[in-house]
């Protein structure tokens, strides 16, 4: 048996523990910058995953918008070609793919312990989820860059100027937040992998089609057009096609909506967060 | 600005600051109580074991301790500290290695050590000094770079023990460190852990199966049985109240009445199920 040794030199209690809304602030952009780093390097380590994830929207973009731009059945604003009207819906919805199914990651890190741990450290539930949400949101601006390079490619015409794809950037970080967020709080309810990845693929194409990602809103039946409107989505999309192909958009409208669901939906996570711990 | 500080609760333990305090702690699981009004106190410097069977209430215990879960009823003090009032400040006093295996395997060692010390603000100018050190301490400098995935069980516990040691902890919490390891592995985890305890004075609880890890290693014993504490003391203590040649072995048997595993806790299956995926990984 070991003998007691002296008292302990104490050295995390003599660290000044800072507090005040400042230090909050600070706090909470240290830990976003701090798990939006964890998911790079999970990205540098392993490239395949943004290759895998690079087929549907290439299918999407190559199949599906090379066809309907040949038969000309989808009637697009100001007679913009269709895949490049597609093209920023593409976007959206390769964000969302990745977005959608971040839920199960957490519900790994939870299974594996590494969940247990984060929040053994100092960092509020709502930081750790916030955190998340815009490592999600890294990973979906890269997976759109990939799409933007394709449909550069393909000959579609999409802005050049910077500042637009930077706020292109900020509009796939927000929408991924949220939709990532939404799988996170589902994962505090679901509890179980097997059972996030049904409810995902059920949610998946109906956010999808029920969105202006492929279609006009005004093409729509009159109900759709309905859903249109509660689709975080459509929002999304709205807001790229503005930026990227230079479409009408009420952008104010469409940050507002995304800022507000995504806030929402940290708060819905970070409530579940303990539950999902415990499960 | 604030410091740390006491929280001048006015059921403070008596004598020098503990610790550990917990004082009649009490959790439910629904209509299962886990741990029952349960008292315990460490002192600054020990290493203290928490020993029972399965089901006895010991994670419980200890994830109430790191504030993983509040109490539904008494108060637990980490050097004064209150975890239900101030968990943040009691995070920032623990390193805490749970019984998973909990390293990123993603990642390489030095960015999960990295990490944590982000999580702990551990200041920029600091950090990669610090990082080095948790690393150099626990032996893995040769092996930071590598991912973690290609580390054996006994480096991973090292990472992990490096993780928690990086934001300079006063109280390291270790659940079932040397589960699953091989005995080379075992006496290698527990040549660091008392590497840590001797260098930096830490106090460390601990809880484990292992008898002759608790004999060995433990300056204070609690032994847990389906949400008690049946016995506390020191390891030799325990021994002879029960009689000249007696060992921990039989000391536990005593106290939990010889069977490993008769609560029927909602977490036993999933206690068990967690020390099988340790052990399948550790391989």
């Amino acid at each position: 048996m070991s003998a007691a040794p002296a008292a302990p030199p104490a050295a995390s209690a003599s660290i000044p523990v800072p507090g005040g809304p400042i230090f909050e602030l600070k706090s909470l952009a240290s830990r976003i910058v701090t798990l939006c780093w964890v998911e790079v390097c999970k990205v540098r380590h392993d490239r395949s995953e943004l290759y895998t994830r690079a087929i549907q929207p290439a299918l999407w973009l190559l199949i599906y918008g090379e066809t309907f731009t040949r038969i000309h059945a989808i009637p697009t604003p100001h007679g913009i070609p269709y895949l490049a009207y597609l093209a920023p819906g593409i976007i959206g919805q390769s964000a969302l793919f990745v977005a959608i199914f971040y839920g199960i990651q957490i519900i790994w890190e939870r299974d594996a312990g590494v969940l247990t741990k984060l929040m053994v450290t100092p960092t509020p539930r709502s930081a750790l989820i916030t955190g998340k949400a815009f490592a999600a949101g890294l990973r979906s601006v890269i997976q759109a860059a990939v799409v933007v390079v394709l449909a550069a490619i393909l000959g579609v015409s999409l802005t050049d100027n910077p500042l637009k794809l930077i706020a292109t950037a900020f509009i796939v970080v927000l929408g991924s937040a949220f939709f990532s967020c939404l799988s996170m709080t589902i994962a505090g309810l679901a509890l179980r992998r097997d059972r996030l990845m049904g409810i995902g693929q059920a949610i998946t194409m109906p956010l999808f089609f029920s969105s202006s990602a492929l279609y006009p809103v005004k093409v729509m039946p009159g109900w759709l057009q309905v859903l249109t409107k509660f689709n975080p989505l459509s929002y999304e999309v709205d807001a790229l096609r503005g930026l990227l192909i230079g479409t009408p958009a009420d952008m104010t409208l469409d940050v507002i909506v995304l800022v507000c669901v995504t806030v929402a939906g940290i708060g819905a996570a970070a409530a579940l967060l303990p539950r999902l711990a415990k499960g | 600005m604030t410091v740390l500080a006491p929280d001048g609760g006015t059921a403070a333990p008596p004598g020098p600051m503990a610790a550990v305090s917990c004082e009649q702690i009490t959790y439910t699981f629904g209509t299962h109580t886990a741990v029952d009004h349960v008292d315990l106190r460490i002192e600054p410097g020990e290493t203290f074991g928490l020993l029972g069977p399965n089901g006895a209430g010991k994670t419980t215990t200890i994830r109430m301790l790191v504030t993983l879960l509040k109490p539904v009823d008494g108060r637990i003090t980490v050097f004064g500290v209150n975890t239900a009032t101030q968990p943040m400040l009691v995070r920032r006093m623990i390193g805490y290695v749970p019984q998973l295996l909990s390293a990123d395997g993603t990642l390489t060692g030095w960015e999960n050590v990295q990490l944590f010390a982000r999580l702990f603000d551990v200041p920029r100018k600091q950090r990669a000094g610090r990082v080095d050190g948790a690393l150099a301490a626990m032996g893995l400098t040769d092996a930071a770079h590598r991912r973690a995935a290609t580390y054996s069980g006994g480096m991973i516990r090292r990472l992990e023990l490096a993780q928690a040691l990086v934001n300079a902890p006063r109280l390291l919490v270790l659940d079932e460190p040397t589960v699953g390891l091989d005995p080379i592995a075992r006496t290698d985890v527990w040549d660091y852990i008392t590497k840590l305890r001797d260098e930096f004075g830490m106090t460390v609880l601990m809880t484990t199966h292992y008898m002759d890890e608790a004999d060995a290693y433990c300056d204070q014993l609690a032994l847990m049985h389906l949400g008690h504490i049946r016995a506390t003391g020191t390891p030799a203590d325990l021994k002879a109240a029960l009689g000249e040649h007696v060992t921990l072995d039989e000391v536990f048997r005593h106290y939990t009445g010889g069977t490993l595993d008769e609560s029927g806790e909602k977490g036993g299956i999933r206690n068990v199920r967690r020390t099988r995926s340790t052990a399948r990984r550790l391989g």
